[in-house]
């Protein structure tokens, strides 16, 4: 292998922070087999020269758990909003190219703020109403077939890919989005959630809910949990359609 | 009726937002901070599951046995009662998370599944697939969302602890805080401070923490005065993935659902662990575990094509078993290492894993600075010498909602409210960190905060993990020493008035320095084997001199002051040890054996 190829292509857009000019950066990284984003951006903060042999500022990252359960490390690598820890160098066209997220107010570099995204929790009450934290005694029984299911719904680590990938999703528009949907379903198919089941289904009937989906279908695709967003939009869906016909027709 | 006090909770991990809840739930309103949104913090990142004699597989569990095999695995350093306490309240505590949505797995009938796990023989441990953690933190995170939404909780989310304000009696008044994004620094009064904000896996460069667990907020309050507790125990999780910029952890339930360990000896699987330990077999605490790994891979150079790597071998197991039991972690393998593992066995090593020691806490979880109180990780309180697997979830929660009652009732009898307490103490609190990121802003040295904390990693995981020699030891403290020196002589690049990553790593890498001395001269100091704690030189436990409490005081050198950080003093503070006696009345020590079945106490 020539020195050449033991070198790893990257491309970093940078911004100091929102409204300040954008520009884009290019490194070289030493290869080591195994490698992941993370392990290029650790190395930028070791030796923080771009590929012209200029000193620059490390670029500004997030990361926290670094397996893919933590939800942090939100980027566009390549043109696909993933998460940084598990996209591995080989699997990865050179240059990479690395961006921070478009559909969240940016912060520096590669961070962006997601506050939206629990704010939508909020909206949606993504919350069993216990009585208290007290002690009350077992839980209400159900399947194991329930529990996976709920298990796989409830995955979700709110990284954002779903929205970063949905044309309906953005700073402009009211759409919660297949996260805030995915809940509800998480949380009415709960026996105890349940008794809040119309509740929640009220607020996705209203503006910004789930008649908001255009259905483009990115959102499953890009899920690094592969939760299966696109079921639970269209079984809540369905689920409000039945409401509104009892609402109406008692 | 008198003006309500205000609480803050520092860390949003389960230990933080059970206290929050606590807290929430006896009337108080509390301010949240957390450097990362509270949903992403390092509770996520357990695997396995959480423990509580609840008894349904007719095995003739107990709390008392669990306890016993707590405190026991824990090679009696722990105090027991609050160990007791925990375990009693283990099945209650389940049953709760149950009740907040946590899909845990289930039996046929419908009622919560067990597995087992290290150091036991029971199944005791309650799982959501392989990542409870996250699905416990989440239901907390829910319902503190909740109280969010009533008005009792604020969170500041993205804003780090930088310090703790103490009146001129030295109780704790509140915080120093600032955001990570803006880089303002301000105060926040509270009746009560809790720190929930775990481990220092950082101090040892690659773990299997998350890189958010710097220790920062416990070093700082060491340094402000707050006992640190047992810091030379630290936990090696036996089985975790190499990897280039984190060692990512392989839950122990792999061998709890029936995973074994090998390695190839004379062209035969050499199943170690079973030969070494008939007992117990894959399933020995950690640390022994642990140590089995090492004395196969260093000692008889049995590592798997020569690398410093062992099997983990799930691939007898029927896939779909394994996939409703250990998606996640079977996931985490396949897309790190790129192979399946119900088909091959994975190659694992062990990893520096969780911090036994930690804040020192009474049985109310309060330190020794009235008003601060530790939960969590972050407190030392319960695991003793090892800390079972399982085990971490629980302790979390239980701390949680011990500090929350213990803070309400703290608050009742506070004489001064926190907003009559003088501004100057508050202003003088912000003051002092003002100037350390003044000084860091014109820091222009040629040291590299970054390069240092990787010397720091790799020398404190060299010699001060899994086989202790005192010569070894001395050694890593001066190299501590060195790198202190050097952090003299920083230099930060990066002037950016926002977000300035460099800067907060900067600050952080000073108190880590100070806090690996405290794990580093703590080691030294015991002259003993017990536990994670091994030194082959000293292989005996021995009651007589160290069945006691570590206890670290900062001693700060006169020349330092409150400009401690500046480099102005040519000395450096120390860590002062005391040692304090243990409360062993409910199970008379016994030696610890794992090749044997445990005698009962």
């Amino acid at each position: 292998m020539t020195s050449k190829q033991a070198l790893v292509e990257v491309q970093i857009r940078r911004q100091e922070k929102e409204g300040a000019p954008i520009h884009w950066e290019s490194f070289q990284v030493k290869y080591r087999s195994n490698m992941n984003v993370i392990a290029i951006l650790q190395d930028l903060q070791l030796h923080p020269v771009t590929s012209d042999g200029r000193k620059t500022t490390p670029p500004a990252w997030e990361a926290a758990c670094l397996e893919e359960v933590c939800g942090t490390c939100s980027m566009v690598i390549n043109g696909k909003p993933r998460q940084a820890c598990t996209a591995l160098v080989d699997q990865l066209e050179q240059p990479i190219k690395i961006e921070p997220f478009s559909k969240f107010p940016l912060v520096r570099d590669l961070i962006v703020d997601r506050n939206r995204m629990f704010e939508h929790l909020k909206t949606v009450k993504a919350w069993i109403d216990i009585d208290g934290t007290h002690d009350l005694g077992p839980g209400p029984r159900y399947s194991q077939e329930l529990a996976l299911d709920r298990y796989k719904m409830s995955e979700c680590m709110t990284c954002g890919c779903c929205l970063e990938s949905c044309p309906q999703y953005g700073q402009d528009t009211q759409f919660i989005g297949p996260q805030a949907i995915n809940q509800v379903r998480l949380f009415n198919s709960h026996p105890s959630g349940a008794m809040n089941a119309g509740e929640r289904l009220d607020i996705v009937m209203g503006e910004g809910g789930v008649q908001d989906c255009g259905d483009a279908q990115n959102c499953v695709k890009v899920c690094p949990k592969h939760i299966p967003l696109t079921e639970s939009i269209a079984k809540i869906s369905r689920a409000t359609t039945g409401r509104l016909f009892k609402k109406i027709f008692g | 009726m008198a003006k309500s006090h205000r609480v803050i909770v520092v860390g949003g991990g389960l230990a933080g937002l059970m206290a929050t809840i606590k807290a929430c739930e006896a009337g108080m309103e509390v301010d949240l901070f957390s450097i990362v949104p509270v949903k992403r913090s390092h509770s996520v990142c357990a695997q396995g599951g959480i423990n509580g004699a609840v008894n349904t597989k007719g095995e003739g569990d107990s709390p008392d046995e669990h306890f016993d095999d707590s405190v026991y695995g824990g090679d009696f350093l722990a105090n027991q009662p609050p160990v007791k306490r925990m375990c009693e309240m283990a099945p209650g505590i389940i049953y709760l998370m149950d009740r907040l949505g946590v899909p845990f797995n289930r039996t046929p009938e419908g009622l919560l599944d067990f597995r087992r796990f290290g150091g036991t023989k029971h199944h005791r441990t309650a799982f959501a697939g392989a990542s409870t953690g996250q699905q416990l933190l989440y239901a907390l995170d829910e319902q503190v969302r909740r109280f969010e939404a009533e008005g009792k909780v604020r969170k500041f989310e993205g804003w780090e602890f930088l310090g703790l304000i103490k009146d001129e009696q030295g109780v704790c008044r509140g915080i120093v805080a600032t955001n990570l994004f803006s880089m303002e620094i301000r105060h926040f009064r509270a009746g009560a401070v809790a720190l929930a904000t775990g481990g220092p896996g950082m101090v040892f460069g690659k773990s299997t923490n998350s890189t958010i667990n710097s220790g920062y907020a416990a070093a700082y309050s060491y340094l402000q005065g707050v006992k640190y507790a047992n810091g030379e125990f630290i936990q090696v999780h036996p089985t975790a993935i190499p990897g280039e910029d984190k060692l990512r952890l392989m839950s122990e339930s792999a061998r709890g659902e029936g995973g074994r360990m090998w390695v190839v000896r004379d062209g035969k699987p050499w199943y170690f662990l079973e030969d070494m330990y008939p007992a117990y077999g894959n399933l020995v605490p950690r640390d022994i575990a642990t140590r089995a790994i090492h004395k196969v891979v260093y000692d008889m150079g049995l590592g798997i094509n020569g690398q410093s790597v062992v099997y983990l071998d799930l691939s007898h197991i029927p896939a779909e078993t394994l996939r409703k039991k250990l998606g996640a972690i079977l996931d985490i393998y396949e897309k790190f290492m790129g192979e399946d593992p119900t088909k091959v066995p994975m190659k694992v090593f062990p990893a520096v894993h969780y911090s036994m020691g930690g804040l020192w806490v009474d049985y109310d979880q309060m330190t020794n600075i009235p008003g601060l109180f530790a939960v969590g990780e972050v407190d030392y309180s319960i695991h003793g010498a090892n800390r079972l697997g399982a085990n971490s979830l629980l302790s979390c929660i239980y701390a949680g909602m011990v500090a929350g009652p213990s803070i309400a009732k703290y608050c009742k009898n506070i004489k001064t409210h926190e907003d009559e307490v003088a501004s100057s103490v508050f202003d003088s609190a912000v003051a002092v960190h003002n100037r350390r990121v003044d000084y860091l802003k014109r820091a222009d040295g040629p040291e590299n905060s970054f390069q240092l904390g990787k010397e720091l990693g790799e020398v404190m995981t060299r010699n001060v993990t899994v086989t202790r020699y005192n010569n070894k030891l001395i050694e890593s403290d001066a190299k501590i020493l060195e790198l202190m020196e050097r952090f003299k002589k920083i230099g930060i690049a990066d002037k950016g008035e926002w977000s300035n990553q460099s800067l907060h790593h900067a600050r952080q890498l000073y108190t880590m320095l100070q806090l690996a001395r405290v794990i580093t001269i703590g080691a030294l100091k015991r002259d003993e084997s017990r536990g994670a704690h091994y030194k082959p030189d000293f292989p005996d436990r021995n009651d007589e001199k160290f069945m006691k409490t570590t206890i670290a005081q900062y001693k700060a050198p006169a020349s330092e002051g409150a400009d401690a950080f500046f480099g102005k003093g040519s000395e450096f503070g120390s860590p002062e040890f005391s040692y304090e006696a243990i409360d062993v009345s409910m199970i008379k020590p016994r030696p610890r054996k794992y090749d044997v079945d445990k005698k009962s106490s």
